[in-house]
């Protein structure tokens, strides 16, 4: 308790929330508020409506859920895949061959979204390896995004783990595939899941990469937000912006269940 | 540490599979038999080369080669280094990433203050919240700036209600001062989360210690708290400059034409003009600028154990 006095306890809360509500709680309000409203040029919105959720939830918006569900999906299992086995044999290196593995796999954050998004577009946009054009540039290139966070999230988790279980195993005569199998990848399965959980909500924000590759039929939901506002319908592009929040947040809260039960186990 | 710019791609198996192998983790006989444990790394560094440092490769051999010929050329630099619009959108970004940083450091260390050391029921779910937070894009935050300082939005609306006015004084949205509110309401949590983490390790009886030999709670936080947390400060700030300086949604949701960044300027060199040869420039003064301050992120979130 660093304020011992009541009034200046009180003080100093009204000093957090002036600054927490206006900053942070009110953006997501407006945004929830507009995706109801018809019209708003006054303090508050004005005339309830549902309809900008027919338009969020039915054809283009609609392609766009999908397709932002299937990339996400599909990064988040391909970044898993090559981040979780990057981490492991990155564990089993020497020291400056781990540093290399973590330089490396860590570039793609510091590396602009845009630029990744430019240098796959050069390229994967010739001959031998022709993406541009196909749904499979975009997700290739949320792959390469979110790999990063796989990748230190299991790595973290790794460092963390008791090296006594495998040794008894190993002690035990168990091969190392099977210490892999039996006993590393179980223990890792919760940060497993929060890593999977971080990677899809990545991917289904994305927009940077996204906006330099998408092509016409595979437009994601942060594209559609941007094309709605950006000719002026602000209150279906709020809609649609719910609909990526709530799609993020159920995602994220069945990762976070099943994260409890395996961590049980 | 490594850096960032020069990751061994090859590494050398044999070597680091004998070194592995003095380890003794397990019986010698079964470590003979299988595999160089360092093999294992090879597939994810090909794969991520040919994905990854191969198409880098090539944008900074196509901002040597223009127009595809085999001769290094140092023109398209010149074209854009010389052009007023690069060196304006190379000041907005830096003064933008700089300012929104020092922004996010000061709010974020006073909001975690608050929350870790004047608790009040309901900390644990504004703690929460900001992880949610976390979670949702950037440019969610401009969207919803729209509405609240709009040409016709809350802020403005209420002005003009009240005071009868034609328009309302608030018109800053698609200037940088906007870009750089959005930029403070988003990165803030990228700072409060470390510092958080960091002050539930700071044992609470050197605060109980100084206050009761009559330190004032300024004081503390300043010969107490400040000390402890400066190393989550450094990790936190110098991650949320690199991700200002890579921050491309914010800044195309404000539609601001005044407002380019040097993301913003790849992109409508790449794909609103096809100039590619210049967009590979830009791309490549991103990259240093980027990951040069990656690498001094690293040595300095390594150096202070954060």
């Amino acid at each position: 308790m660093l304020v011992h006095s009541r009034g200046g306890r009180w003080a100093t809360w009204i000093v957090f929330f002036v600054l927490f509500l206006p900053l942070f709680a009110l953006p997501l309000l407006v945004v929830v508020a507009a995706s109801f409203a018809t019209n708003w040029s006054g303090a508050f919105p004005s005339g309830f409506t549902t309809g900008h959720y027919d338009a969020a939830t039915t054809g283009d918006s609609l392609q766009a859920l999908t397709t932002s569900l299937a990339t996400a999906l599909t990064a988040s299992v391909l970044a898993l895949t090559v981040g979780a086995w990057a981490a492991l044999a990155a564990a089993s290196l020497k020291e400056r061959g781990k540093q290399a593995m973590d330089a490396l796999f860590v570039l793609p954050v510091a590396v602009p979204s845009v630029v990744v998004g430019l240098a796959i577009l050069v390229a994967f946009s010739k001959p031998p390896f022709l993406l541009n054009g196909t749904r499979w540039i975009v997700i290739l290139a949320h792959t390469v995004l979110v790999t990063a966070f796989a990748y230190q999230s299991v790595s973290a988790a790794i460092l963390r783990l008791d090296p006594m279980y495998e040794q008894a195993a190993a002690s035990l005569g168990a091969r190392p595939s099977y210490v892999l199998w039996r006993v590393r990848l179980p223990l890792l399965l919760p940060s497993l899941n929060a890593a999977a959980g971080l990677c899809f909500a990545l991917s289904m924000g994305e927009l940077s990469a996204t906006m330099m590759l998408y092509p016409p039929d595979w437009t994601p939901l942060p594209v559609q937000i941007f094309a709605a506002t950006d000719r002026g319908s602000l209150f279906t592009g709020a809609a649609v912006a719910v609909v990526l929040m709530g799609t993020t947040l159920l995602v994220l809260l069945a990762v976070s269940r099943i994260r409890t039960k395996a961590s049980y186990r | 540490m490594a850096s960032p710019t020069g990751p061994k791609v090859s590494g050398r198996p044999g070597r680091a599979g004998r070194l592995r192998s003095s380890r003794g983790l397990g019986p010698q006989a079964l470590g003979a038999r299988r595999l160089p444990t360092a093999l294992w790394a090879v597939p994810p560094v090909l794969a991520l080369s040919l994905v990854f440092l191969y198409p880098l490769f090539l944008v900074v051999k196509q901002s040597l080669t223009p127009d595809g010929s085999d001769g290094v050329s140092f023109a398209p630099y010149q074209d854009v280094f010389a052009s007023a619009a690069f060196r304006d959108a190379l000041w907005t970004t830096v003064w933008l990433a700089v300012g929104a940083t020092v922004g996010c450091l000061v709010l974020g260390f006073v909001l975690a203050l608050v929350i870790a050391f004047v608790p009040f029921p309901g900390g644990k779910a504004v703690a929460r919240f900001i992880d949610v937070f976390l979670s949702f894009p950037s440019f969610l935050i401009t969207l919803a700036l729209l509405f609240i300082y709009g040409t016709v939005g809350m802020a403005n609306g209420l002005w003009t209600d009240v005071t009868g006015a034609h328009s309302g004084p608030f018109q800053f949205l698609t200037t940088p001062w906007g870009v750089l509110l959005a930029e403070i309401t988003y990165f803030t949590p990228f700072v409060m989360r470390p510092l958080l983490a960091a002050f539930s390790q700071l044992d609470t009886a050197q605060l109980e210690v100084a206050s009761s030999l009559g330190a004032r709670p300024g004081r503390i936080v300043r010969r107490v708290v400040l000390p402890e947390a400066l190393p989550a400060l450094a990790a936190g700030g110098s991650l949320v400059l690199v991700m200002c300086l890579n921050e491309f949604g914010i800044v195309l949701f404000t539609g601001a034409k005044g407002v380019t960044t040097l993301p913003m300027l790849v992109y409508s060199k790449a794909i609103l003009e096809s100039d590619y040869p210049a967009a590979c420039v830009v791309a490549v003064v991103n990259i240093a600028i980027s990951v040069g301050l990656y690498g001094l992120y690293r040595v300095v979130s390594r150096r202070v154990g954060a």
